[in-house]
């Protein structure tokens, strides 16, 4: 656990931290309101007998502590998609509308996609990207599974995503859910902190700062971009945000957490941030029995 | 050159006879109007929706318009395959919109609803057409549409994808 001592300074409760680190985490589902509603959801479960808990802060996330979600007719159906609790949130604060137009730089395996075509009634275009071709397999299917029909999608490098094929038109909204070093997801891959080290967190935070700042080129004016990672890394986190800021045309703005959240950090080893990260929030695994996450909405300016 | 389907490439489907450059290519028209002749879905289900092939005989349904053709890795989802002399709707597209069906649809009880899940032949009894059928099923108290079957000689074939499969 010498990872997550790294980050004692930012945490009020360690001994809680590393207790809510070693334990599972309970399967969720979410429901899929292009196919279904939570009420049919929720009666289908219970006539199949299968024990369900709802998240008080999304009535579409059920924790099922007794099953997998893969193996019931609701699944079948496309009415129920496997997610990470913790990681329904990015796509709420981005809160898309019908009609709109979204980039989603890092979409496979398509938990947030689906997530984000739900939000939109699967009407206007959310725009897919992944760079590896059997992700993009495992995103397809998830797509066609919960009926999604609005999704086109690309493979291709988030930091040098094309318009053109889209009419060269920029975007309503992104989401840059980046990949990260992925210490919040330790309660479902234990392996992640042994893997982890501090030249992959300086590697990665390159790309990260490339794909928001894609992200931040390709939305319109006045658009949200919503930058979310699953690590506690300042380095990929709050200075990403720093960087973001300094170089590309965009403010962090506040949002409501439905989760309990701490505040983004200002300070880190020799390192000072923009005041206006702290509006960003970083979910800690004790505070909410769930993974760890970090999220940032941010407008794009003129 | 756009005169032939290729592997990786979407091509809108011809609003015309007249329009089509690919051989065998199946217009847009046509394509409604089986999914209206076969199973009784209104045709303005599919008004908000353009339909592509990416390869032969594979048309896919995307909510909304690109312009054609466009090379990338999916658009919309699978909806049918028109290749063969009998076209084939696909599970996704008949969990999609199978619920605006009012013909060659048929019930199962949950016995068969599992045995056509999990890929198994079966005999039933069906006074309709023969060919592809929507199977429905009941989940929370309502019938929903659940795949596709091919009913031929008194015999239900499950037409589930080897991956969709599920033991249940």
């Amino acid at each position: 656990m010498s990872v997550l001592e790294r980050y004692e300074p930012l945490v009020d409760d360690m001994a809680a931290l590393r207790a809510a680190c070693e334990r599972p985490l309970p399967p969720v589902v979410r429901v899929n309101s292009i196919k279904t509603t939570t009420e049919r959801a929720q009666q289908a479960l219970a006539d199949e007998g299968i024990e369900y808990e709802q998240a008080e802060w999304h009535p579409g996330l059920f924790r099922l502590p007794n099953d997998q979600p893969g193996t019931n007719w609701p699944y079948v159906n496309g009415w129920l998609h496997g997610q990470e609790e913790v990681s329904a949130l990015p796509a709420r604060v981005l809160d898309p509308q019908p009609g709109e137009r979204i980039w989603d730089a890092c979409a496979a395996p398509g938990s947030k996609t689906t997530q984000l075509a739900a939000l939109m009634d699967d009407t206007g275009l959310v725009v897919a990207t992944d760079n590896n071709l059997g992700r993009i397999s495992a995103l397809r299917s998830n797509t066609e599974r919960l009926g999604v029909t609005n999704v086109a999608v690309t493979r291709e490098d988030a930091r040098n995503h094309s318009l053109k094929p889209f009419g060269s038109e920029s975007y309503d909204h992104a989401l840059a859910d980046v990949p990260c070093s992925c210490e919040g997801t330790v309660r479902k891959n234990p392996d992640t902190l042994d893997e982890w080290t501090l030249e992959h967190v300086h590697g990665i935070a390159g790309v990260q700062r490339a794909i928001l700042g894609r992200a931040i080129e390709v939305t319109r004016p006045g658009g949200t971009v919503v930058y979310s990672t699953c690590t506690f890394a300042p380095e990929e986190n709050e200075a990403v945000l720093d960087h973001a800021l300094a170089e590309y045309p965009c403010r962090i703005v506040d949002f409501e957490c439905p989760l309990e959240a701490r505040a983004g950090i200002t300070e880190w080893q020799d390192e000072s941030f923009d005041e206006s990260v702290t509006r960003a929030k970083r979910i800690y695994p004790h505070h909410n029995d769930s993974g760890g996450f970090f999220c940032a909405k941010l407008e794009v300016t003129e | 050159m756009a005169n032939e389907n290729e592997g990786e490439r979407f091509d809108r489907l011809p609003a015309t006879e007249a329009e089509r450059v690919v051989e065998g290519r199946p217009t847009r028209p046509a394509v409604v109007a089986w999914f209206e002749e076969r199973l009784g879905i209104d045709s303005a289900v599919f008004e908000p929706y353009s339909f592509w092939e990416r390869g032969s005989g594979k048309i896919w349904a995307f909510r909304g318009e690109v312009e054609s053709p466009v090379e990338i890795q999916g658009l919309g989802m699978t909806a049918l395959r028109t290749r063969g002399e009998h076209w084939k709707p696909t599970l996704e597209a008949v969990q999609r919109f199978g619920a605006h069906a009012t013909k060659n649809c048929v019930e199962l009880t949950a016995e068969q609803a599992r045995r056509f899940f999990a890929g198994q032949d079966q005999e039933l009894d069906w006074e309709g057409d023969w060919g592809y059928l929507i199977v429905m099923h009941e989940i929370a108290g309502e019938q929903e549409p659940l795949g596709v079957g091919l009913y031929t000689y008194g015999e239900l074939k499950s037409m589930v994808p080897k991956g969709r499969q599920r033991e249940l």
